[in-house]
């Protein structure tokens, strides 16, 4: 398998421009001939989707959901990312890229980050023009925050739900496309193969959740848009149909799976309250504007929060980080919490959680205008935990959130498979080994409207593609599999649910490959997934049949793959003798507990090759070469 | 980790189940056990779920993916209320706490002619995927924008403007109204664009052919009953239903 990533030549500020002067063009009438299957309906997918349409392609979408608007893009709350500078306080493209890099510890690709940054004006403006109700001053013009990790305020938001009203804008755009019949969308499909034709990406096979039946669609370049694979951690913000199914058939097709072990953990999430608990809710990040992290200074203190006097308190990421304080990126800040609580200084009944406390921001502005900026995030908050976070301080604990790793992917997008590009979370591009506050959807929203149009147009230009049906062999092939797994599953008759195997699974996963990870926590991770496996084929419980509507065998299915990728992940993990951003290795750490980098080693991207069932995985490099950037030890002191 | 030391609960679910959108259903009856008062109440259905599954029936099948109230993909009647006893809140935002030991709970699909069964409690709303494909969007292809500050939106407007996007196409609003009228959801999005600049150039013909999908998919008329308002899980106001109103009007007097 070979890296190659693309990255056209020249001084990094000219690359983009070069590269899309380079790249062949389709013609207008051309355009029409191809047919492109996006599948996902997130913000990577329904922008890709729309544009895609517009410029002229056949285009075929596909979503679990039973709407494209349900994508987990729906669930951000915080904002997105642009350099606008329109507070006038010293941002450029130059630092949103500089930032991005630096925040994703060094271990992200300076160019297809450069390019996200210069084409992240773009993506306000548009989504201005499609009628997002982004936040405004009161002179009209729009406003901005300032968002974990960055020390201008560059973030866009609608209130807390700037995920859902980008997301409604794309969903916007792609229906106004369905209407004029150049997209043909499809609900509640599952895609379950990828199909390769000679080399190339031709189709997939879905299975239709409402039936059952399986079925087959045939194109000229596919394009993953399925979001990332935070729930192996079974626990996470993610929401509940969020999968790696989709990502790991491409592995097993011949896509190169790049980094899985960087996953990141966010620090102020909803803590843990029981077994039942079936997932974990996100508290914007924005909350730490205006919110101080603390535990109490004495281990064990049982007094309630208002009644710890503030010298005993100890707002340890004040006193750890002065220059950025409670605003330190994701990464520090959730080990700096699990330090805490490793320490014994945990509140809460369980001891697994720390204060973020507003009584501060609540003095200086006022109960109404701390509503103004954060209602529905306390109004969540005190829906699940029933307590008022207006008298008392929050409690937060980190949870699984994100993936930086997925499909390995070029400067044009385009996985090690030829015609199958791979956008949003699910790839693994920009964000290196650690993602900064309201740049994911920053990434969707580029890679969708603002680099796949083009780079799309270069394969297709430059490639000569056979006719392919659906009646061709391989689409056989991948729908006879399909169908084999499915009858296995329901053959087996078990006496556990997929729910429960896949908590098992979770908690392995988060106990030895989750927020600290050691050579020997990973080897038992690593013995340990095999044998939830085989117990899950021996003994899971999938019950009613294929032809209906069986949400049962959906998350069987789910599992299944999870249960594989689980210990690919956690292979991943121990192959990277280092610590970097959200992959934090025990052996490698600086004596005041900070991580260490091994940057001689590894300053590459770790990609995965599949091999075949029962063998090991090949892992491959992509060195990663700064030239505009000096590589430095991260500080945030 | 053990849940809270409070007490667990027992009920009594009357859930309805239904093989198919052209096969009968009724109501069954199932005993849950140990429910804590701090799962979530599609929490307390994967509960049930589990316990089928493990003694080898068929689960309950249920819409719900974010759980945290965004999604809009949780539904079901609970006790005859849309998402249940709560305001301002979806199905999977209600806690079990809001019970207590020995309590029975009635659960069903959202019914309405627009909204077909697809099993037990799931139905289909792509009816509202439709309405939105007819006008729920400004016209503005990719690339094709001027810089966002060179629209200016009052703050107001913008506010009012999100006040109305808020909706997350749950569809409670057409469960809860006596006509299983879309009229609340409809309004929701024509008001948004109605309220921002950017809306301005197709306003007319947005609403008209919003309008006219949905009286094609079936939905009823409103007759201000304003149950809508009550059931939203987001608090959209009928006041919206004026604004559309007043939208029609001046659509079809310009049309003229
Ligand atoms: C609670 C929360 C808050 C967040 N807040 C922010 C924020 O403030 N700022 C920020 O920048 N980022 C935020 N993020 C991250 C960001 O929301 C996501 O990374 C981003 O939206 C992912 O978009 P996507 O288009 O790649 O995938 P998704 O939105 O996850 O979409 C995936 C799509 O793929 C489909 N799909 C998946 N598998 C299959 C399959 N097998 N077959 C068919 N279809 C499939 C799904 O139906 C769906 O349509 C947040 C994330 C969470 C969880
Ligand atoms: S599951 Fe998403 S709103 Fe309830």
């Amino acid at each position: 398998m070979k890296l190659e990533s693309k990255v056209p030549s020249g001084p990094i500020a000219q690359k983009w421009d070069k590269h899309r002067f380079d790249m062949k063009l389709v013609n207008p009438a051309n355009k029409r001939k191809f047919k492109v299957l996006v599948v996902g309906t997130g913000l990577a997918g329904s922008s890709a989707a729309a544009s895609l349409a517009e410029l002229g392609y056949q285009v075929e979408v596909f979503c679990v959901q039973d709407s494209p608007r349900r994508a987990h893009s729906i669930a951000a709350q915080g904002g997105i990312n642009a350099a606008k500078n329109y507070p006038n306080d010293g941002d450029s493209v130059w630092r949103l890229f500089y930032d991005t890099v630096k925040g994703g510890d060094f271990r992200s690709r300076e160019a297809n980050v450069y390019r996200l940054a210069q084409v992240s004006n773009s993506i306000i403006d548009q989504c201005a023009a499609q009628g997002v109700p982004f936040a405004r001053e009161y002179g009209g013009t729009l406003s901005n925050r300032s968002f974990g990790g960055a020390q201008v305020s560059r973030t866009f938001y609608a209130r807390g739900q700037t995920g859902q009203q980008l997301l409604l804008g794309a969903y916007s755009a792609l229906m106004r496309q369905v209407g004029a019949g150049t997209v043909k969308m499809h609900v509640r499909r599952e895609m379950l193969d990828l199909v390769v034709v000679d080399g190339a990406a031709r189709g997939v096979v879905v299975r239709d959740l409402t039936t059952g039946a399986l079925e087959r669609h045939a194109g000229d370049a596919v394009l993953l848009c399925t979001g990332g694979y935070g729930n192996v951690f079974y626990l996470s913000t993610n929401a509940n149909a969020s999968n790696v199914t989709a990502a790991w058939r491409a592995y097993k097709r011949g896509a190169a799976f790049a980094n899985p072990c960087f996953t990141q953990i966010h620090p102020t999430c909803i803590p843990v309250s029981g077994d039942h608990q079936s997932k974990l809710t996100l508290m914007s990040e924005s909350l730490r504007n205006d919110g101080r992290v603390w535990v109490p200074k004495t281990k064990g203190d049982p007094r309630p929060a208002p009644q710890i006097p503030e010298d005993e308190r100890d707002y340890y990421l004040e006193r750890k980080y002065p220059a950025f304080g409670n605003l330190v990126p994701r990464d520090i800040a959730s080990r700096a919490a699990k330090q805490m609580i490793d320490d014994g200084r945990g509140v809460g009944k369980t001891g697994l959680s720390v204060y973020l406390d507003f009584a501060d921001a609540i003095k200086r502005v006022g109960e109404d205008k701390v509503r103004e900026k954060y209602g529905n995030l306390f109004d969540m908050y005190h829906h699940i935990t029933d307590e008022n976070p207006y008298h008392t301080p929050m409690r937060i604990y980190p949870a699984v959130h994100y993936a930086m790793g997925g499909l390995w992917v070029d400067y044009n997008l385009m996985t090690t498979i030829p015609g199958l590009f791979c956008l949003g979370e699910a790839n693994f591009s920009d964000h290196g080994a650690n993602r900064l506050g309201a740049s994911a959807l920053m990434q969707g929203l580029a890679d969708g409207y603002f680099v796949i149009p083009y780079t799309i147009g270069g394969y297709l230009g430059a490639t000569k593609l056979p006719k392919v049906t659906t009646d061709h062999d391989a689409f056989k092939e991948a729908e006879a599999s399909s169908w084999e797994r499915t009858k296995r599953l329901l053959a087996i008759k078990g006496r556990r649910t997929p729910q429960d195997l896949h908590r098992e699974l979770g908690k392995v996963m988060w106990n030895d490959v989750g927020m600290a990870r050691s050579a020997a926590s990973l080897g038992d991770a690593i013995r340990k997934i095999p044998e939830i496996r085989a117990e899950f084929w021996k003994n899971v419980s999938v019950t009613a049949s294929n032809e209906e509507f069986n949400q049962t065998l959906e998350r069987a299915g789910r599992v299944a793959d999870f249960l594989e990728f689980g210990e690919l992940l956690a292979k991943d993990a121990l192959a990277r003798e280092e610590s970097c951003g959200g992959h934090f290795r025990v052996e490698h750490q600086t004596a005041d507990g900070e991580a260490e980098r091994d940057d001689e080693k590894f300053t590459h991207v770790a990609a995965w090759e599949y091999k075949g069932e029962g063998k090991e995985p090949v892992r491959h490099q992509e060195p990663l070469v700064y030239e505009n950037i000096h590589v430095a030890t991260r500080s945030y002191a | 980790m053990a849940d809270k030391n409070e007490q667990t609960m027992n009920l009594t679910l009357k859930v309805w189940r239904q093989k198919g959108p052209q096969e009968p259903g009724r109501l069954v009856e199932y005993k849950v056990t140990g429910v804590s008062p701090d799962m979530s109440f599609l929490e307390m259905l994967d509960v049930l779920n589990e316990q089928l599954v493990s003694r080898g029936e068929d689960a309950v099948a249920f819409d719900h993916d974010c759980r945290e109230g965004i999604c809009g993909m949780c539904s079901l009647m609970i006790d005859g209320r849309a998402h249940g006893p709560d305001s301002a809140a979806t199905t999977c935002q209600l806690h079990m706490r809001r019970y207590k030991d020995g309590d029975t709970v009635v659960i069903e699909p959202f019914r309405a002619k627009g909204f077909p069964v697809v099993k037990d409690l799931v139905v289909d709303r792509s009816a509202f995927d439709r309405i939105m494909m007819a006008g729920g969007f400004v016209s503005v292809g990719t690339g094709a924008a001027c810089d966002a500050n060179s629209i200016l939106v009052p703050k107001e407007k913008a506010d009012k403007a999100m006040d109305a996007a808020a909706c997350i196409g749950c569809g409670a609003c057409v469960a809860a109204c006596p006509n299983a009228a879309a009229m609340l959801f409809v309004a929701a999005k024509v008001s948004q664009y109605a309220l921002l600049p950017q809306g301005q150039a197709e306003r007319d013909r947005r609403a008209l052919a919003m309008r006219k999908a949905m009286d094609a998919e079936g939905f009823g008329h409103c007759t201000n009953e304003y149950e809508c308002e009550a059931a939203c899980p987001k608090e959209i106001k009928v006041s919206n239903i004026a604004r559309l109103n007043r939208e029609f009007l001046r659509a079809a007097v310009s049309a003229d």
